[in-house]
């Protein structure tokens, strides 16, 4: 149940990160459509939730693992809890940027429409019916995010270079995708195939935009170990303080 | 709308929704957008969300011809007068449905 966990996770520190455009979109249709992905990222971590808090039969459910996990508790990649900018600083307000948000969108679901893939013929029919439903709202989200990033890396010198500089920074935390730990190595036995052809995926795009392809390299992170990067605390507090304030509350 | 004015901004695309297959398109809206590819997209995500459509078309605003206004009288009050034109002297077997 770690790689449920760890999906459900993924969706909603992703879904977190990006309903922070919400209501400071660059423009007002963008504002939406991060919205709605956001919107979709909750509910597959929602599907995940309930289906973790039932196999545990502790006491757990969807609210207690979103709203009462600590940051170590946590299995997401460290890619997802990133601010929206290429400077490493503390404040994860400061110099929103969208081409880090389109880059890390198109990285991540390029990943993602490949293990959902894979995971819609799960024996598992509960996973299974999951990722059929997730795999259809990822492919939009992949489209949007290729989409944006050819126009970013094919725009002006200024959107080039911001896109450029996004990737860079970015791939290297990709890293992480592919490095082999027990519950991924059950769900996703073979991901030799799969690295390929995200590989081919990223390079077909990042060349359509006149983008560089970086080398993924450096210090490979450890989020699914739940060692996150410092900015995963202030996400969570910021998620997790309302539900803790009023435990138990209800509409 | 003069080309100058807007220079830095997106054109404006009227956006048409058909709610399910058989019905016709139906105007919802505009949204501002790069091309025509960019705004099918942008309106499933601000027209669409809610399972209104499957189907959308899109077309630059600026292609639209309009009434003016100022014609009104001419052009629609003539109608007002002409009973005779509604097919309302007939009657509709219900099997037809909506006509």
């Amino acid at each position: 149940m770690d790689y449920a966990l760890h999906l459900a996770d993924n969706a909603l520190i992703l879904g977190q990160r990006n309903a922070e455009w919400c209501g400071h979109g660059p423009v007002l249709e963008e504002d939406l459509a991060l919205a709605n992905h956001s919107l979709d990222l909750i509910g597959q971590a929602r599907l995940l939730y309930q289906w973790v808090a039932e196999h545990r039969a502790d006491g757990s459910t969807e609210d207690s693992l979103a709203y009462f996990r600590d940051p170590h508790a946590f299995l997401n990649f460290t890619l997802l809890e990133l601010p929206h900018t290429t400077a490493l600083a503390p404040s994860a307000r400061a110099d929103r940027d969208y081409a880090v948000t389109i880059a890390r969108n198109f990285l991540f679901s390029s990943y993602m429409v490949l293990v959902w893939e894979v995971l819609q013929y799960h024996p598992e029919p509960r996973l299974a019916a999951i990722a059929a439903k997730s795999l259809k709202e990822v492919r939009y989200h992949w489209q949007h995010a290729a989409d944006w990033l050819i126009r970013l890396g094919d725009g002006t010198p200024a959107s080039h270079d911001k896109a450029q500089a996004a990737v860079d920074f970015l791939m290297p935390y990709t890293q992480e995708f592919w490095c082999e730990w027990p519950a991924a190595k059950h769900a996703l036995p073979d991901t030799q195939d799969m690295q390929t052809a995200w590989w081919t995926m990223v390079n077909e795009v990042l060349s359509e935009a006149c983008l560089r392809l970086p080398e993924a390299k450096g210090h490979v992170t450890q989020g699914v170990h739940g060692i996150h990067s410092e900015h995963m605390s202030y996400l969570l507090a910021e998620m997790q303080s309302l539900a803790r304030q009023h435990p138990g509350a209800t509409w | 709308m003069s080309q100058n004015e807007h220079a830095n901004e997106w054109p404006l695309w009227e956006v048409f929704v058909r709610s399910k297959q058989g019905i016709e398109h139906k105007h919802c809206g505009s949204l501002h957008a790069a091309d025509a590819q960019q705004a099918i997209r942008m309106a499933r995500d601000v027209y669409t969300r809610r399972q209104e459509g499957v189907s959308i078309w899109v077309i630059p605003s600026a292609s639209i011809t309009a009434s003016d206004p100022a014609d009104k009288e001419s052009m629609f009050d003539p109608a007002k007068d002409k009973v005779y034109r509604h097919p309302t002297f007939f009657v509709i077997p219900d099997e037809v449905g909506h006509m």
